[in-house]
This record gives C-alpha cells, structure tokens and sequence, in this order.
C-alpha cells in the first residue's frame, strides 16, 4: 500500500511513470504493426488458398466457382492492397468474417472463446506461481542438500516432459484407471439438468485435468527461475549487511530477499504468455476443451486466412498486454525504477 | 569447507554431463542403426498380432495394424533427431549472422535487427508454425524449415551480446589495423570466440526442436503416416488408450528421455563454460 502511496501522489514519479508508459504504448503499435505485416505476407504468399477446400479438392466446382469465392473474399486484388484493406479494418477493430461455413464475424467467434483460455491460464500460473515460489526459496537456501538435488532432478523431468504425453498419462491415471475426472469437454452430458452448485462443480472438475497440465508444464521453469534469482539476491551485499545487523536467517530471506528475487519472475511472466497460448492449442485439443486454441486448430485445418489472422493478431495484442502489465508491475515493485533514473 | 563443495559441485556436474552424453550418444547410436538393430521392418503389418502388449515376440507390443512398436520407434528417432539437428542448424545460421552483424555495426542496421527480433518474440510462435504448415504441405522438410525459422531470436540476442564486448578487444582492433576486411573479422575473429555459447544454445535447441515436431506429429500437422514419428505414435495410440496404453507410454517416454539427454548435455557445458550461472 504504502508504494502505491508513494508512488500516485508524488507527481514527478507520476509523470515519469506515464511517459514511460506512453512510450510503451508505442513501442508496442509499432510491434503490433510488424505482426500485421509479418502474419498477412507470410499466409498470403503460401502456396493454396482458402478456396481450394470448396474448389480443387471439390471436383464438382470449376474455375468460374473459383473465380467467384475469390472475387466474393477479395482475394483477387494485388496483396498489398489486401494488407492495406485488411490493416484499415483492423483499426476500427474489424477482423472480418470467418471463411468457414457460418461465416460468422471472427472477433465475436474468438471473443466467445477467449474467457475460457485465458481463465484457464490465469488460474494455472496463480497454482503454479503459488508452489513454484516457496520451492525455488527452500532449494536456493538449502542450496545442495538432498531436497535441492531432488527438486533439481523433477525440474529436469518436468522440462522434458512432453505436455500432450503428460495430459494422455493423467486421462490414464485418473480418468480410466480411477474414474476420478471427466477426460474431455468441458460439461458433462446431463449439465443443463444440473442445480447452479452442481453446474460449477461440474464444469471445475473437467477443467482440473487440463489446469494440472499446464500448472506442472509451468512449474519446472518457475521454481529453476526462482532458485536462480533467489541465489543471485542471497549474495549481494544488502543481504551480508541485513544479516550482520544480527537479523534472524527468516527476516532476511522474507523482507529482503524475497522482494528483490521476484522481480526477474515478473519479467518471465510476462514473457511466458506467447507459451502459453502455443501451448492451448495442444492442451485443448486433447481435452476437447471449447478454447482459443481449439478454434485455432480447427481454422487452420479448414484453411480458414482471417479466422488465422485474426487469431494471430489477437495472440499478439495477448502477449504485448502481458508484457506491459509485467512493465507496470516492475515499475511499482522496483523502486529503482521509479527513483532512480533520471537521466533517462 | 570450499573444497568439499567444490568436489561436489564438479562431481554432481559431471554426472549430469555423463548423463547427458550417455543419453544423446545412445540415442543418436539407435536411430543411426535402426535398419541394423530393429526387429521388424517399422512398416510391416502382422495383422494376426493386432494390438498386442508387450511380449517376447514384440518387445514393445504391437500397435492397431500390428506393427511392431520398437522398430517404429528406433526409425521415429530418426526423423525426431533429423529435424533437430536440421532445423538447429538453420536457426543457429540464422541467428549467429544476423546476431553478429548486429553487433558489430551496431547502427540502424542493429536497431532494424533488434525490432525484428522484438516482433518475432511477441508471436505466439507455435500459432505461427501451425498456421504456415496448413498451408505448405505439411513434409519434414518444411517442418524443419519452419522450426528453424521461427526460433532463431534467443541466438541472435546472444551473440549480439557477444559481439558487441569482443568488438571492443584488442585482437580485433589488431586485425582491423592489418586491414583484415569485415568478412574475415566477422568469420575468422568473431565467430570462433562466440562458438561455445552457441553450441550450448544449439544443444538446449535441439530439445526444443524435438518436443516441438512431436507437438505437430501430434496434432496432425507434422510428419504424416506411414512414415514413424515419435507424436505421430503418440497420436495413433490416443484413440486406443485405454485397452492398449503402451501405444502411447513407449513414444512418450522416447521424447522424454530424448530431451532431458540434450537439456542435461546443454545445462551442464553451460556451468563448465559459464561458472557465473549455476
């Protein structure tokens, strides 16, 4: 509390804090800008073409039918003014309407499908920040004692661990072996039947599987991050001062260690979300879960280009989000940041 | 006290680099002699042993056309390690020119190189990959080309990192005043002194490069059947999990054990080389 004090009622770190912001904002139209060209000129230029589902692999339809989708999709028109068309609008928040069959707008298709993934992702990097924390700490203070050890061999494992493999070895374990989980999808077959406590309950136990997956999938990054950051902290000289004031080992790790070795994993959280939404495609596929990343597989076998672009666009603006929000909370957690550089 | 840990520093990392070898040597061992080592021909069908667990006669069982699981797997290693060190290859080109020239001029030229490397890191990069392998044919060699092409940003940081400190020493200015041209800096004095952090990164690649064919196989979108890929195994044995497990446990385990080999390899020569990271 006493940070956001600090920090929203002197107005000199206020300012610096919104022209550093505005410059983010910047930063991230101009990246912004480059996805929109590098997704547009890289699935424009691939060989086949949207049409090719209702047309070569048709034998029914000609090339006048051809002619005619792509006259009805614009996709007659030289590329770049396509990407121009396209760029336009994107502006006024315009993604198009999806190619397949319900040609329905992909910005209302993804939005229907985004709660979910991002529900998903947000509650699994809580659990996994939640373990992954106090287990880089204990590992970094007891630095090679046989639980260190241990940890160190189950993060190797774990970043080994393919997350289809493992999502397939739970189904086994817990779905088939032991009935525990429902093993795909996302409700049950009588869930319109069901009470409003039974309907969450239901819905929470066929997302436990999936959840678990990415959890353990994020805990061996974490816990080696933490563990280094902890140990890069532990040797500074703060921590040599704090401990020969006569500090206990306790106070000195949680006050003023801990707060300093967070702020790397800050930076990897935010770096963390394009992973993370790669990693839904896998994870709902195998789960049958109605997420971001089903509807991304399904577009891309379809061939579907602005439900593909849009997905693209959408990924991005996700991660770039993701970054400044981890900007804005290393601001406020670092004061050296907001203090200190008043040069730059 | 400080020897002690010291021994058991060195010692404990020089198991993992025993590991690690042991893993990778064997592993690369069993794909290169797959046509020597494998029981069956990995294609041929026993259709009177269709899904058959593990016996004597199948070490791994069999799997829904009664092909013999072992033999798949030692010529799936093939194409798991094929498109490692393939698509590794390109990406380590990729990055270690653009991560030079990028430190060494250090102009518009690395501002340009550097906003690039921005945008590409800001992709989902699998949504990218899927998305151009729908639309080539999705073959091994496209596969590799791609992996290789969207995942070369973490190499061209490093040694732009690299070049812009060994560009200060004294050996290159050496080299400049004996009119060496750029070309021969770049290549003759430059590279060879960003080799070791390369080749780290270039083992760590590899498992990546590894996990993320068998992510395609899995989907669809990788190596196509007939042809033994370890996802392709692992895609083929979910529809059957549960009477036949084994069909997706050995194709698992053979990624798993597969990527720990090179992340063990590459962790380790990064604490030999880089005593500062541990």
């Amino acid at each position: 509390m006493k940070a956001f004090y600090h920090f929203f009622c002197t107005s000199s770190h206020f300012s610096r804090f919104v022209l550093r912001l505005f410059k983010k904002v910047l930063w991230m139209l101009f990246v912004l800008w480059g996805i929109t060209i590098i997704s547009f000129w890289v699935i424009h230029l691939a060989p086949g073409s949207p049409t090719d589902m209702e047309t070569t692999l048709n034998p029914l339809a000609g090339t006048v039918a051809r002619q005619r989708l792509e006259t009805i999709y614009g996709l007659n028109r030289p590329l770049y003014v396509q990407y121009c068309d396209w760029l336009v609008r994107l502006i006024h928040m315009d993604f198009g309407n999806s190619m397949s069959s319900d040609s329905r707008p992909v910005l209302t298709k993804i939005m229907e499908r985004l709660p979910l993934t991002v529900g998903m992702n947000v509650v699994s990097l809580m659990l996994t920040l939640i373990i992954s924390i106090p287990v880089g700490i204990f590992s970094a203070c007891q630095r090679n004692s046989f639980v260190d050890k241990t940890i160190t061999v189950l993060v190797f494992l774990g970043f080994a661990m393919p997350s289809f493999w493992l999502a397939l070895l739970l189904m086994m374990f817990f779905g088939i072996e032991m009935h525990f989980f429902p093993i795909s999808g996302l409700t049950s077959v009588n869930f319109d039947q069901l009470e409003m406590l039974d309907k969450i309950l239901d819905i929470i136990k066929h997302l436990t599987l999936p959840i678990l997956v990415y959890t353990i999938g994020g805990l061996a990054a974490m816990s080696r991050y933490m563990r280094a950051c902890m140990l890069e902290t532990l040797q500074q000289d703060y921590i040599l001062a704090a401990k020969a004031k006569g500090l206990s080992s306790h106070t000195v790790i949680i006050h003023h260690a801990l707060r300093n070795a967070l702020l790397p994993v800050i930076t990897l959280l935010g770096l963390s979300v394009p992973g993370l939404i790669g990693g839904s495609v896998i994870i709902e596929s195998i789960f049958a879960l109605p997420g971001l990343g089903q509807l991304f597989y399904g577009a891309v076998m379809a061939r579907d280009y602005t439900m593909i672009m849009g997905n693209l666009v959408l990924g991005a603006i996700l991660t770039l989000t993701g970054n400044i929000l981890a900007d804005i909370c290393y601001g406020l957690a670092d004061p050296r940041i907001r203090v200190g550089r008043k040069t730059s | 006290m400080r020897f002690r840990q010291l021994i058991k520093n060195l010692l404990s990392r020089d198991i993992m680099l025993i590991l690690g070898l042991t893993i990778v040597l064997a592993m690369t061992l069993a794909a290169l002699l797959a046509p020597i080592i494998a029981p069956y021909n990995p294609d041929v069908l026993h259709l009177d042993h269709i899904l058959e667990p593990p016996s004597s006669l199948f070490w791994l069982g069999t799997d829904r056309l009664g092909r013999d699981i072992l033999s798949r797997l030692l010529y799936g290693g093939r194409i798991s390690l094929w498109v490692g060190f393939v698509s590794v290859s390109i990406s380590i080109s990729i990055g270690t020119i653009l991560g030079m020239v990028s430190g060494y001029f250090s102009s518009w030229i690395d501002e340009c190189i550097m906003r690039i490397v921005d945008i590409m890191l800001c992709f989902p990069s699998f949504f990218l990959i899927l998305s151009v392998i729908s639309f080539l044919e999705p073959n091994l060699t496209n596969i590799m080309v791609v992996i290789g092409l969207t995942s070369w940003m973490g190499v061209t940081r490093l040694v732009r990192a690299e070049t812009l400190s060994l560009r200060e020493r004294e050996f290159i200015s050496a080299a400049r005043l004996a009119g060496s041209s750029i070309l021969r800096i770049l290549f003759f004095h430059i590279l060879p002194n960003t080799l070791a952090p390369v080749l780290i990164t270039a083992t760590l690649g590899v498992a990546g490069a590894i996990l993320t064919e068998s992510s395609l196989s899995f989907l669809g979108l990788g190596v196509q059947p007939p042809t033994a890929s370890w996802g392709n195994m692992l895609l083929d044995g979910k529809s059957v999990i549960e009477t036949a497990p084994w069909l997706s446990l050995f194709p698992g385990l053979a990624i798993l054990v597969t990527v720990l080999g090179y992340n063990l390899l590459g962790e380790s020569l990064r604490d030999y080389f880089d005593p500062r990271l541990k």
